[in-house]
């Protein structure tokens, strides 16, 4: 006999297991990631293989990039990409997961690695990026300055102090002496973007890089205090690497004059 | 079906045994790991700090609020389900369990576009002034929405197995539906009504996707137990994991209450979805 609650575990394992499986999607490797590349590496190295990049969220556009470029004047190279919050990537990091390069979005959660000796050398800063005000295509609360985020009746939304885009709002609001009544504190800066791109707050404090991706869903607000709060994103390579030669020549591509073309476009600074 | 003689028969093959075995580890096993990570010195401190008190409190009062959401609606839904003869009943049977099956990531966008300020009905709200975005009202119909099916299931199975013997008695001697429906039909369901109901509540309280999409994240306002212990993540291993078991505490204690307490009640749910004809072999 099926009566319709036999049903629920069945139904509640199936979503579970979807989830799990959706959660764990491991970027899928490439056949000949072995063979040696025929010279003419970019960067004068003879690296080859495979190597996974651990990169902050925001990076997301321009680690693409970067990574098909470098493939394609590396034959025989592959760069497997995983992109999650620096805090998420550094405890994964910390707990053996199998990556080869880290790039944080702040200086705080590569600290945490190299502290613990788990990263090579010294990070080295590659890009800057800054907050900016981003409010629906209407400015339904026209919104022209920080101080007007503070004004009563305007529905902000910022990051939770917890995450390097709220602990830079925070700075904003000391060097400003602008307090603001946020309707909602995000753990992170999508989430943030997600509330002015659906219209439910009237602004958002996100990166200048989130606006640029979002393209004409929402309209930038700059103002002059961002500059009070940079965040600078460092890059190491993992210190269990089984491939430090590859990690080392991305690295350089990272930082070199191809890495800064490439940031630059998506909207980051120069550190 | 011979009922007697298969709750008679207890001879279970040992590999039923080792896979029975697997299957709990996989789930208690990761539970254990937890609370080998958690900091006993500080786990009071932690558990007790002001953020940390005010997302418990507010998860226990949206979880409460959204189970009478549930029993409101939940109730007339499984009875129109179970009694019901209409066209489309199985097309709505599949709607109202889809929150079971839908990560709740898409229930969040779903309530986003109707309850939103651009949203179907968000819109006209407004104009009557009631604002439902990054309001606590927003976090019960999240954790409603997701909670729903588990109530209809669990009711609608029990009224199905109870049968309407009794009803069709009651109705002949003249009773009115509503009568019927108080005095005969619900006390004959009222375990499956409870033990829905509890599932509700602790969908409800582990509610997370839905809310961070639709609700935000503000202290005492949207924060709920699950948001804070993701965002207690990003800098307070600790403090998460000491959420994280406080959390499953309350799931535990809550399901557990229900389940076992009272005994002849639950078993008297389990007689009737097992089909009421057949008489319980004394052990």
């Amino acid at each position: 006999m099926r009566t319709p609650r036999r049903g629920i575990p069945a139904l509640l394992l199936a979503g579970v297991l979807a989830a799990g499986l959706a959660g764990c999607a491991a970027p899928e490797s490439s056949g000949n990631a072995s063979s040696p590349a025929p010279g003419g590496a970019s960067e004068g190295s003879q690296a080859s293989g495979t190597i996974t990049v651990f990169a902050a969220a925001s990076l997301k556009m321009a680690f693409t990039r970067l990574a098909g470029d470098f493939e394609a004047k590396n034959p025989g190279t592959k760069i497997m990409l995983s992109f999650a919050g620096s805090s998420d990537l550094a405890t994964q990091i910390g707990q053996g997961a199998p990556a080869d390069v880290f790039a944080s979005a702040d200086a705080k959660n590569m600290a945490k690695l190299s502290d613990a000796s788990l990263v090579d050398g010294s990070p080295r800063d590659f890009a800057t990026n800054v907050l900016t005000i981003a409010v629906p295509p209407a400015n339904p609360a026209s919104i022209g300055s920080f101080a007007d985020l503070a004004r009563p009746g305007v529905k902000v939304v910022i990051c939770a102090g917890q995450v390097p885009c709220g602990a830079a709002t925070k700075t904003l609001e000391e060097e400003t002496g602008v307090a603001l009544q946020p309707v909602s504190e995000e753990s992170s800066v999508t989430d943030v973007l997600g509330k002015v791109t659906s219209g439910e707050a009237d602004a958002g404090l996100v990166y200048v890089t989130d606006v640029k991706t979002a393209g004409n869903k929402v309209k930038e607000v700059p103002f002059a205090e961002s500059a009070k709060a940079v965040n600078t994103y460092p890059i190491a390579a993992v210190r269990t690497s089984k491939n430090k030669d590859l990690a080392a020549a991305f690295i350089a591509t990272v930082v070199g004059p191809e890495g800064k073309a490439v940031l630059g476009d998506a909207g980051f600074g120069t550190p | 079906m011979n009922h007697r003689s298969v709750s008679a028969y207890n001879g279970i093959p040992r590999w039923v045994m080792t896979l029975a075995a697997a299957g709990a580890l996989f789930v208690v096993l990761p539970l254990a790991a937890m609370v080998a990570r958690v900091n006993w010195p500080q786990f009071l401190p932690l558990i007790t700090s002001e953020s940390s008190l005010a997302a418990l409190g507010l998860s226990l009062r949206t979880a409460t609020a959204s189970t009478v959401l549930c029993v409101v609606f939940g109730v007339p839904l499984a009875l129109v389900l179970a009694r019901g003869e209409f066209p489309g009943q199985r097309l709505l049977r599949s709607f109202i369990l889809l929150p079971l099956v839908l990560p709740p990531v898409v229930g969040g966008i779903a309530l986003l576009y109707t309850f939103g300020r651009q949203g179907l009905l968000g819109k006209s709200l407004e104009l009557a002034g009631i604002q439902i975005a990054f309001s606590t009202t927003a976090v019960v119909l999240a954790q409603a929405f997701v909670a729903l099916p588990f109530l209809v299931v669990s009711l609608e199975g029990a009224l199905r197995s109870a049968g309407n013997r009794y009803e069709a008695v009651a109705a002949t001697l003249g009773a009115r539906p509503t009568t019927v429906l108080r005095r005969v039909t619900l006390p004959l369901v009222l375990p499956g009504l409870a033990s829905g109901a509890v599932l509700s509540f602790a969908r409800s309280l582990g509610e997370f996707g839905a809310t961070l999409t639709f609700a935000g994240s503000l202290q005492g306002v949207t924060r709920t137990l699950p948001l804070e212990i993701y965002l207690q993540r990003e800098t307070d291993a600790d403090a998460a994991v000491a959420l994280s078991l406080l959390l499953v505490a309350v799931a535990v204690a809550v399901v557990g209450l229900s389940y076992r307490g009272p005994g002849p009640a639950g078993s008297g749910s389990n007689a009737a979805l097992s089909g009421g004809k057949t008489g319980r072999v004394p052990s």
